[in-house]
């Protein structure tokens, strides 16, 4: 660990918590549909949308019908996907003459970008054509951030709202989140990611000569030597910038080239990979100040955001302690810090980044359901490698993903509530509604779906040595994060991987694509129906006996709670997995 | 019901036109007209044929270059096909290819540790300042050039930290590689 490593963790948060405050009361604006800079510009487009699909502005919506209609649009969208896949062999903007995408895999793709998870079962640039990329895939990047920042705007608006039957308006929503947040963030970021070298073209790829031909030499099937020279490089192009930006602002995270951000057309520089983190964080620490703000109370915004910034510290330090460690398997390795090189486990890192920019990270994107990754998270040591594992399995909340952080984050607020109630043996109250046993139930069937499917997934595929255990690249506890996390990542919606894993089976693509479907619109629904009936409730006014919600002994609670609750349900998967690796690893095994 | 879904087909065509096909174009022609060579991945060009790219690492591996990072992406740094190794710390086949780099590239000390990990990418452009200096006893030896000068070639090759601050010290492997080979051009 190097000073100059903290220095740039510590300014990366002083912007995420200065970029608050103002993100935040311009997206309730937005979502109020208050006055903002860019409506001469985008009003006249919202209403021109309106029009020719039917919305009616005014409408409001039950929180059946606002999920139905979610439902439907992300069915649609997700079938468009699948099309567009499937035929894009006969589709423009294809140089490379990709074929078809395999039907299992078109499945996996098309859920995947739908619920904004991007696992990414198959490389890009071997398999996506150009057209393939901006219709099919980065267009999901839109909407399944709008979709999640519309249900996080609906929550809160059950919380704020009294007496009423009636969420807000799904599309509405939906294009006021796009059209004002997403795609203006979104132009500027992109452009400014060209500017330091992230590629921007619809040319087939170019074919390089290299400064000094490479002789290569295998081993063939029949067990003879063959040496080939290799005189050329192939190098991959593409709209990669466009994609780029809201793949990041949108926590998104499928990359346009298999290496994702840590391939240097997608991630040139310091720089571009400084913006990438803090896009991550943008709207979800924005989210937290609307929250405060729409629900009449900034304090407990700022409280929430308390207790994520502590989950993040813990997470980021234990990752960079991590990785800035020697692997004691490798000898006559310098392995330390010094002016010359960042040391530490380098495998499957990029030189430009070094240590402390990829701990943090691995830690941004897990904390936030991006999945983006700039170095391999299945080469980090066992802890660093713990790290961007617990973030997901505690359901990334930690700012999370775009909406569903809040959301989920929310969650937990109203569990803690209900323990902070139990406690004192009052009737628990959240900000004036009484929280009964129906929200509760609500909030932990959202809870108990997601280890069900976790743990029940990565159960049956290391029973299974035909379909399960084959795709490992990595034997002992390491095989079994590697599948622990992949079922977590696709269930969490988050689509980083343990990537030494062949995910391109039959079994994976079937049973991933259950567990993203799953992991996404089966927690959407009791969510939603919590908020339908809080904003129900009738407000009944604090007293001595209400537990408040935005003093630090609250962030203290909410961050107990979530780390119980993660704790009771995933450690013995854990220590069977990277805490075993780890002991072993100390003790010179090897796998 | 019926109306949702006529109105979730017509959104679906009109903003996939708008995210999909118009987004993407109008970022296209703006990032040509300002910046067109980074839009285009910064190719190095001579004599008329493509040798690179600022951002692509190529293979060095003889004892006359600089060696780059090992690359999962083949033994070619093929750029259509990046990829990291995955191998996780207590691999044996990590073990076993660390030990063999070690072998190929062990001059004197200790190696760098860059030098014999394979990055993310399996494209990483750069080397840490370490590894360049760590050969540069082999290749000076190997070209008949003085330690000295190749010790400044390597540090005027030193991209810093951006802005001061971000990233870490590196040095482009194609670039130096590049200059390496015109300063025994002319000391020939």
């Amino acid at each position: 660990m190097t000073l100059n490593g903290w220095l740039q963790i510590a300014i990366f948060f002083a912007l995420v918590l200065l970029s608050a405050k103002p993100m935040g009361s311009y997206m309730t604006r937005v979502f109020e549909r208050r006055k903002t800079f860019l409506d001469p510009v985008l009003r006249p487009v919202e209403r021109l949308l309106y029009r020719a699909t039917g919305v009616r502005e005014g409408e409001e919506m039950r929180w059946t019908e606002y999920a139905s209609s979610m439902l439907i649009f992300s069915l649609v969208t997700m079938l468009l996907t699948f099309a567009v896949e499937r035929l894009q062999h006969l589709l423009p903007l294809n140089p490379q003459h990709l074929p078809a995408v395999a039907p299992d895999l078109a499945w996996n793709t098309a859920v995947s970008f739908t619920t904004n998870t991007n696992w990414q079962a198959y490389s890009p640039e071997s398999t996506m054509s150009y057209l393939t990329q901006m219709l099919g895939l980065a267009t999901h990047n839109f909407w399944s951030a709008a979709v999640g920042l519309a249900l996080a705007i609906a929550f809160i608006r059950g919380i704020a709202r009294r007496e009423m039957k009636t969420l807000g308006n799904f599309w509405v929503d939906l294009t006021r989140g796009t059209l004002w947040v997403l795609l203006p963030i979104s132009i500027v970021f992109a452009l400014v990611l060209v500017s330091q070298g992230v590629v921007q073209n619809l040319r087939p790829y170019d074919t390089v000569q290299l400064l000094e031909p490479q002789k290569v030499t295998a081993t063939g099937a029949d067990g003879k030597m063959t040496t080939t020279a290799v005189t050329t490089q192939t190098i991959a192009q593409g709209p990669v910038a466009s994609q780029e930006a809201i793949k990041m602002l949108g926590t998104n995270g499928g990359g346009f080239f298999n290496a994702n951000s840590s391939h240097p057309f997608e991630n040139p520089t310091p720089l571009t990979n400084f913006l990438q983190m803090l896009s991550i964080f943008l709207i979800p620490a924005g989210l937290t100040f609307t929250l405060g703000q729409m629900v009449g109370s900034p304090k407990h915004g700022w409280a929430v955001f308390a207790a994520m910034s502590v989950l993040w510290f813990a997470g980021v330090l234990t990752c960079y302690w991590a990785e800035a460690q020697p692997n004691p398997l490798l000898h006559g390795v310098d392995q330390r810090a010094s002016i010359t090189q960042a040391g530490g486990n380098m495998e499957g890192k990029e030189v430009r980044f070094g240590i402390a920019n990829s701990a943090l990270f691995a830690t941004v994107t897990t904390d936030a359901s991006c999945g983006a990754v700039n170095s391999m998270h299945d080469s980090f040591t066992p802890l660093g490698g713990l790290v961007p594992l617990t973030n997901i399995l505690l359901g990334e909340i930690i700012f999370g993903g775009v909406g569903a952080g809040m959301y989920g984050m929310l969650i937990f607020v109203v569990l803690s509530v209900f323990i902070a109630g139990l406690m004192v043996g009052r009737t628990p109250e959240y900000l004036g509604k009484k929280i009964e046993s129906k929200d509760v139930q609500l909030a932990m069937l959202y809870l108990l779906i997601f280890p069900f499917v976790i743990l029940g997934f990565t159960a049956i595929s290391v029973q299974a040595p035909s379909f399960g255990l084959s795709s490992l690249a990595n034997h002992g506890p390491h095989g079994l994060s590697e599948i622990l996390y992949a079922y977590t990542s696709a269930t969490g919606n988050n689509g980083s991987a343990f990537a030494g894993l062949n995910a391109n089976t039959h079994w994976y693509n079937a049973s991933l694509g259950i567990a993203m479907f799953v992991g996404r619109f089966c927690m959407l629904i009791p969510m939603l129906a919590i908020a339908g009936n809080l904003a129900a409730k009738k407000s009944i006014p604090a007293s001595a006996g209400t537990f408040p919600v935005t003093t630090p002994l609250f962030s203290i609670l909410l961050v107990g709670v979530i780390l119980i609750v993660g704790a009771l349900t995933f450690f013995p998967a854990l220590a069977l997995g990277p805490i075993l690796e780890h002991l072993l690893m100390l003790s010179g095994h090897s796998f | 019901m019926k109306r949702h879904l006529v109105t979730a087909s017509l959104y679906t065509v009109i903003t996939a036109v708008l995210l999909g096909v118009i987004y993407p174009l109008t970022i296209t022609v703006l990032a040509h007209v300002l910046f067109p060579a980074k839009a285009s991945g910064e190719l190095l060009k001579s004599n008329g044929v493509i040798v690179g790219s600022r951002l692509i690492g190529q293979p060095f591996s003889g004892p006359r270059y600089f060696h780059s990072r090992p690359s999962a992406a083949g033994a070619g740094y093929d750029a259509a096909a990046s990829s990291g190794s995955n191998l996780g710390p207590t691999s044996k086949a990590l073990v076993d290819r660390v030990q063999s780099s070690i072998a190929t590239e062990s001059v004197s000390g200790a190696l760098p540790i860059d030098l014999i990990t394979a990055s993310g990418s399996g494209l990483d452009p750069d080397i840490t300042p370490a590894s360049a200096l760590y050969q540069v006893e082999r290749v000076a030896a190997e070209r008949k050039l003085s330690p000295q000068a190749l010790q400044s070639l390597v540090a005027s090759n030193i991209i810093q930290r951006q802005l001061g601050l971000l990233g870490e010290p590196r040095v482009n492997i194609l670039a130096l590689n590049m200059e390496l080979d015109r300063l025994s051009g002319q000391s020939r």
